[in-house]
This record gives structure tokens, C-alpha cells and sequence, in this order.
């Protein structure tokens, strides 16, 4: 039993090495909700409150009509009229709008001849994703309009009606996506910087030395560099569940009990990582930095913001030295559809493998460090 | 340490003025940066990792999105429809009877949507009626649910407006014109590369910088700094300088790769880029020093640079999401966060050209929230020695 009496001794010290000074508790504490609380709302990819330029040099009836209809949707907040190209473009130029409409003077004429009347839509492509989605809104008020006209004509053809269902998320709630991402890529953010700072500070200040001639052995000291970060982890988890349920009404479909089973690997995953990097590192500036070199890709590659699907094939196969790859998988999973466990299991696998690895890099550069 | 062996050698070389400490000092935190193999990374390394990551991999547009299209009843009609879903550029399209086949492919996210057209889609039309169709998607993710539910209508739109023409043999009544400009071929890198650069000048300038002084601080070297003739407007300016420095080399090699590599078009002018920079760097470095000055602890100042600087860079800028699109308090919060105003600025200079009127606001604001931030960090500093 004396093994355990020695882990428990170190697991308190290191319990108390970052939560004895207040403002380390607070940090650990504060800004993780308050982040939840900020990005969840703020990292959103939907288009609202478009302001966009209007050039209307027509003036019969369906171009009114075409205003009125872009006015009364929901997307559109403000709608300049301009006088001249000049002034669209300075508009455009200085980002006031995102887009411009541009009718001709011969507009309503050619649809009252039947000819087809010329429609100018303007993008500002500097921010191609929000203008690529105002592009589909304007168009799709264009096309009904179109689809009104030739309806009013004879001969026209059928209409099919596009029936849309979503599932999981049945209003497409922006935060029901979030939030479970977050929970996964604020543990990694907490979880890595904890760890890779946690056996560079000894060094720093010269107690690895005093753990090294010490009782412990190198195993030993290796679990108790691992338990606590693990707990505040599961303590940030925990918070974070809460908060999706009961603050943002994420429905929680899934078995609580399979996200905390595969969150035990995923943590562990992390604070291998973070681990791996304190090992290597010779200084608090180097593990932090190296934890940076390794977070930023991981969580860009992930799918946390967006879809893996969506990059080139031969970077996919990196995505899969992301841990918080796997886990958003489980996470979004167990929230929203009710993941099968033999998927959780699949995505469970590699996050062990991934823990495995680096713990076992970690443990062998630790000793090599004491020869 | 480097660091004490310099303040050594200071101290007995004789101060004779103001130009010749200050240079001193400044030439001690060069040797600190270029001796520490972590800021080389931060500085050089991180940043060719971000700008591959954004220049190939982080892309918004969903091209070849999977769906599942299920045909219950495979007539003439029914396949014409189903062949323009098949030809649309947005879709890699499986086909299948019946829509239990693609059910569990929805759940595991192996496809994103399902289309079905139902048994009676070419009676009902026949009758005259309006003849339906269902678009499932998967609603765990909005944004590519959005895209698929609204390129699905376009294909739906497209194939409907060809009929009617064929039939009535005329042509749609209004034809749109689309122009993107500055980027018509609306690749996603020419707006996430520039952002990617504000990124990497906030790390280098906040998060790299308030670690060096935090740990001065934490060793006790900045008392000592203190106790010699130097002044605390000279050590925070000793300070920042070569941070400074190592954030426009940072950004002038993201630059040259961006152009170079990525073929990025710049077509504004290289005075525009390196004003909007240093202006940029200042309330950057201001952040840094005043973290460090405020935490004097590394693993504090790390977490507050990385909560106040970067992540905000990252999420609360424009970057990656629309600044619009956001709560009205967010929005407000927004306006303090300097990469706001970097950003669009940066990418105009990419791909636009110097828009004057909108650089000099956006400096003008970054100079301003610099500004202030210094001061509380001078502020602080001094309260310290007091």
C-alpha cells in the first residue's frame, strides 16, 4: 500500500501546485463559461442581418415588386438605394454591403414583352462563404418571382414542392451544433495547456529533481501527472453538459454513460499530448507554445468549424492524429441522434490507441531524461 | 540564463546615456528571442502550418456533398429529375428504391441528406397537381444541412424552369446576372489566408510576449531591470521592439507565401500592408505586456492570452464567422477586438486594393485601443516598483 500512499501525496500536490493560488482557480473556472456562454452564440455560420445596395434604374411595377420581396425577407436588415454605379461601388468597396442588385432601366418592359429582362446581382467575394449564401437567398427570391411570372403566363409547366425535413435538429438551431463542440474543444484547450505546462514548471524551477530522487517510481509519477488533469477535466465536462442541457435545451438523446465512458480515453488522449510536450519541453515559454503548434491544427483539422469531408483527400488522412476528431463524433453523436454504441466504440478505439502512444512516448523520454 | 548573464555584463559597462542603454536592452531581448528555439516556432513554424491548413484544407464550400436519392417509382419524368441531381456539381449522389437504405448512413454522417421522390410524383403530375418531393437532412450540422436543403431547391428550381421552357418553348423571364467581384472564383483561401495572418500576429504578438514578460517577472530579473537607470517607458518599449520586429517578419513571410505559393492576388500596395500591421502589433504588444504585468505567472498569462487575444481573434473577428450574424452584445464586444478591424482591411489589400478611407478608420481604431492598453500596462508596471 505504500504505492499508493506515495501516488495519493503526489496527485494532491499537483492538485494544489494549480489550484491553490486564487486566480488559478478562477481561471480554471471563469473564462471556460464564459467562453461556452460567448462563442456559442457568436460562432455562427448563418447570414442575418444582411445590409445590401440597391440600383434601381427601372421604374415599372415588377422591379417594385422584386424590392418588395427582397425587403420582406428576414435575411435583408437595410436597403440602400443608390443613385449611380460609382456610389454601388464604393459601397461594396468599404464593406457597408455585402451585396448590390442592379436593375436596368428596361426591366419591367422586357417582362411585359416576354423577353427575358436582365437582373445584375453584385457579390463582395472577400467574404465568399456569407456572400455565396445571400447569393442563394437573393436567387431564390429571383426564382420565385420568375416562377410567379411564367405561372401567370399559359403553358407553363408544373410546380414541385420542395418538402424539406430536418432531422436531429428540426429548426437547424445553430447552438445545438455549437455547444457540443465546444464542450469537446474547451476540454482540449484547458486539458493540453494544464498538462504541458505541468512537469515543465518543475523543471523550471528545479523540483523535478527533488521527484526524481524521491520514492516514486517513474510509472508512478507518470499516473500522478495524469489523475489531475483528468479530474478537472471531467469537472469542465461535467459543467459544460449541464450548461448544453439545461442553459441552451440541447436535447440530450443519447446514453450519458457512453459520453463519459469515451470521454475517460479522450481526456486521457489529451493529457498524453499535453504530457508528450512537457517531456520535451525544457521551459514553461516552450511547453506552451508547443502545446499552441499542436492545438491549433488539431482542432482546425477536426471538423470543429468545418466539415472534413469538405478538404482535399490527401489531408484527410491527417485529420486522424486529432483526438478531438473522434470525440466530436461521439459528442454531436450522443447529443443529437442517439449514437449506436458499436459507432462510439469505433471512435472510442483510436482515442485509446492515441492515449497509448503518448503516454508511453511520454514515460520513455522521462527516463531518458534521468540517465 | 542569458538573460542575467546580460543584465551582468550592463551593469558594468559604463551609462553613458540614454541611446546607448536603451540599445543595450533592446539588443539583450533580440538575443532572447533568437536563442529560445520556441519563439523561432511560433514566429516561422505555426505560421506555415496555419496558412497550408487555410490555403488547402479549412474550406466553407461544400462541393460533392453525399446524399442518398431515393426513387420509388423509376419512370421517365422521375429520371430526368434524378439526372439533374446527378449532374449537380454539389452532389455525389447514391441511388437507391427505398429510404430505409440510407436511414443509418444519416445517423453515422456517411451521407448528409436524403432526397426522396415519391411513388406517385409522376401520377399527381400527370393529374395536374403540384407533385412533392422530401429533402432529409441531417441536422446536426445547420450549415451543411442549410447547403443542402438550398442546393437541392436549385437543382429542383433549375430542372423546373427547363421544363417550362421546353414547353412553353421560351425563355425564363428574368436571367440573372451573377458577379462575385475581387474573388469570382470564390476561392475560400483568398479571404482565410490574410485572416490566418492576423492570427499569427496575434501569437506572436500577445501570446509570445506576455510569456517572455511573465517570466521575467516570475524569475524576479524585471525588479532587477528596475533597479538599473533604465526607465520603465524604456523597458516596456526595450521590450516590444524586437516582438515588434519578429511580428512584421512573420507577416512578410505569410505574405510571400500567400502571393507566391498559394497564388493569392495582392493588388494593394505594400505601404498599405505593413501601416495596417504595425498598427495592428501595437494594441497586440499592449495586450501582451499588460497580461504579463497583471498575471506574472506563465501558466496565468498563457491562459488569459489565449482567452483574450486568440480565441477572440479567431471567432469574434469576421475570421471565420459573420460579425452580422451575431447577438447584438456580441456584437458590441466585438468592436474592442482589434482583429476585427485588421481583417477586412488585410483582405481588401489582398484582393481588392488600397481602399484608403477604409484602412486609415480601421488604423485609426487599432492605434487608439493600442494606445489605451499601453497605458494601463505602463500603469501597472510602475505601480509594481511603488
Amino acid at each position: 500500500m505504500m504505492w499508493w500512499i506515495r501516488l495519493k501525496a503526489l496527485i494532491i500536490k499537483e492538485l494544489l501546485a494549480i489550484l491553490r493560488d486564487p486566480r488559478g482557480r478562477l481561471i480554471l473556472v471563469g473564462p471556460p463559461i464564459l467562453q461556452l456562454l460567448v462563442f456559442s452564440y457568436a460562432a455562427t455560420l448563418e447570414v442575418k442581418n444582411v445590409d445590401i445596395v440597391l440600383l434601381n434604374q427601372d421604374s415599372g411595377a415588377w422591379s417594385q415588386e422584386l424590392v418588395n420581396r427582397i425587403a420582406g425577407a428576414p435575411t435583408f436588415r437595410g436597403i440602400e438605394r443608390v443613385g449611380s454605379s460609382e456610389a454601388l461601388r464604393a459601397r461594396i468597396d468599404a464593406q457597408q454591403a455585402i451585396a448590390a442588385v442592379h436593375i436596368g432601366p428596361t426591366f419591367s418592359r422586357d417582362i411585359a414583352a416576354g423577353r427575358a429582362a436582365d437582373l445584375q446581382i453584385i457579390l463582395d467575394g472577400r467574404r465568399s462563404n456569407a456572400a455565396q449564401i445571400v447569393a442563394g437567398y437573393l436567387n431564390q427570391i429571383v426564382n420565385q418571382l420568375s416562377a410567379d411570372i411564367s405561372a401567370g403566363r399559359r403553358g407553363a409547366g408544373q410546380t414541385v414542392i420542395v418538402v424539406p425535413r430536418n432531422w436531429f435538429n428540426p429548426n437547424l438551431i445553430f447552438q445545438w451544433f455549437m455547444v457540443p463542440n465546444l464542450v469537446a474543444a474547451i476540454a482540449l484547450l484547458i486539458g493540453l495547456v494544464v498538462t504541458a505546462l505541468s512537469i515543465a514548471r518543475e523543471r523550471e524551477l528545479g523540483t523535478f529533481d527533488q521527484l526524481m530522487v524521491s520514492p516514486l517510481r517513474t510509472h508512478e509519477i507518470l499516473i500522478g501527472k495524469v489523475i489531475p488533469p483528468m479530474i478537472i477535466g471531467t469537472f469542465h465536462m461535467t459543467i459544460y453538459i449541464l450548461a448544453a442541457a439545461f442553459v441552451f435545451g440541447v436535447p440530450l438523446r443519447g446514453s450519458l454513460l457512453m459520453l463519459y465512458g469515451s470521454s475517460i480515453f479522450y481526456l486521457l488522449s489529451v493529457v498524453g499530448v499535453g504530457l508528450f510536450i512537457s517531456a520535451l519541453s525544457m521551459t514553461q515559454q516552450q511547453a506552451i507554445l508547443g502545446a499552441f503548434l499542436f492545438m491549433v491544427p488539431a482542432m482546425l483539422l477536426s471538423g470543429f468549424a468545418t466539415p472534413i469531408e469538405n478538404m482535399p483527400d490527401w489531408l484527410q488522412p491527417i485529420t486522424y492524429a486529432s483526438p478531438l476528431r473522434y470525440f466530436l463524433v461521439i459528442v454531436r453523436g450522443v447529443f443529437l441522434k442517439d449514437l449506436p454504441l458499436d459507432e462510439a466504440v469505433n471512435n472510442t478505439l483510436p482515442l485509446a490507441l492515441i492515449a497509448f502512444l503518448t503516454l508511453a512516448a511520454a514515460a520513455w523520454l522521462f527516463r531518458r531524461r534521468m540517465e | 540564463m542569458s538573460t542575467e548573464a546580460l543584465v551582468g555584463t550592463k551593469e558594468t559597462a559604463p551609462p553613458t546615456g540614454r541611446a546607448r542603454r536603451f540599445t543595450a536592452l533592446v539588443r539583450k531581448e533580440s538575443l532572447q528571442v533568437i536563442r529560445d528555439p520556441s519563439s523561432i516556432l511560433i514566429a516561422f513554424v505555426l505560421p506555415l502550418i496555419l496558412l497550408v491548413i487555410f490555403g488547402y484544407g479549412v474550406s466553407l464550400d461544400a462541393t460533392h456533398t453525399r446524399i442518398g436519392l431515393v426513387i420509388e417509382d423509376a419512370t421517365p419524368i422521375t429520371q430526368d429529375l434524378a439526372a439533374s441531381f446527378q449532374a449537380s456539381r454539389y452532389f455525389a449522389v447514391a441511388t437507391g428504391r427505398d429510404r430505409r437504405e440510407f436511414e443509418e448512413d444519416l445517423v453515422l454522417g456517411r451521407v448528409r441528406g436524403i432526397v426522396v421522390i415519391p411513388a406517385n410524383f409522376a401520377d399527381v403530375g400527370a393529374a395536374g397537381g403540384s407533385p412533392q418531393i422530401q429533402v432529409i437532412v441531417d441536422g446536426s450540422d445547420p450549415n451543411t444541412a442549410n447547403f443542402v436543403q438550398n442546393y437541392a431547391q436549385g437543382v429542383v428550381g433549375t430542372w423546373m424552369a427547363q421544363r417550362a421552357a421546353e414547353i412553353a418553348m421560351r425563355p425564363p423571364p428574368i436571367s440573372v446576372e451573377q458577379r462575385f467581384w475581387f474573388n469570382p472564383e470564390l476561392a475560400s483561401r483568398n479571404f482565410l489566408v490574410p485572416g490566418s495572418i492576423a492570427i499569427v500576429m496575434t501569437l506572436v504578438g500577445t501570446l509570445l510576449t506576455s510569456l517572455v514578460v511573465a517570466r521575467e517577472w516570475e524569475r524576479g530579473t524585471m525588479e532587477a531591470m528596475m533597479a538599473t537607470p533604465v526607465t520603465a517607458t524604456e523597458l516596456l518599449a526595450g521590450k516590444i521592439l524586437p516582438y515588434f520586429i519578429l511580428g512584421l517578419a512573420s507577416m512578410s513571410l505569410c505574405v510571400l507565401i500567400a502571393v507566391f505559393i498559394f497564388g493569392v492576388p495582392f493588388r494593394g500596395s505594400v505601404l498599405a500592408l505593413y501601416a495596417l500591421s504595425a498598427s495592428f502589433l501595437m494594441p497586440a504588444l499592449g495586450q501582451g505586456l499588460l497580461i504579463s504585468a497583471a498575471t506574472k505567472n506563465q501558466f496565468l498569462a498563457s491562459q488569459l492570452a489565449l482567452l483574450s487575444a486568440f480565441l477572440p481573434a479567431f471567432l469574434l473577428s469576421g475570421f471565420l464567422f459573420e460579425i452580422n450574424s451575431m447577438p447584438w452584445i456580441i456584437r458590441i464586444v466585438t468592436t474592442i477586438v482589434p482583429a476585427r478591424y485588421l481583417i477586412p482591411s488585410l483582405q481588401s489589400v489582398f484582393v481588392a486594393g488600397d481602399i484608403w478611407p477604409m484602412f486609415l478608420r480601421s488604423i485609426a481604431v487599432m492605434l487608439t485601443i493600442g494606445v489605451v492598453l499601453f497605458i494601463l500596462a505602463a500603469r501597472s508596471t510602475r505601480k509594481r516598483i511603488g
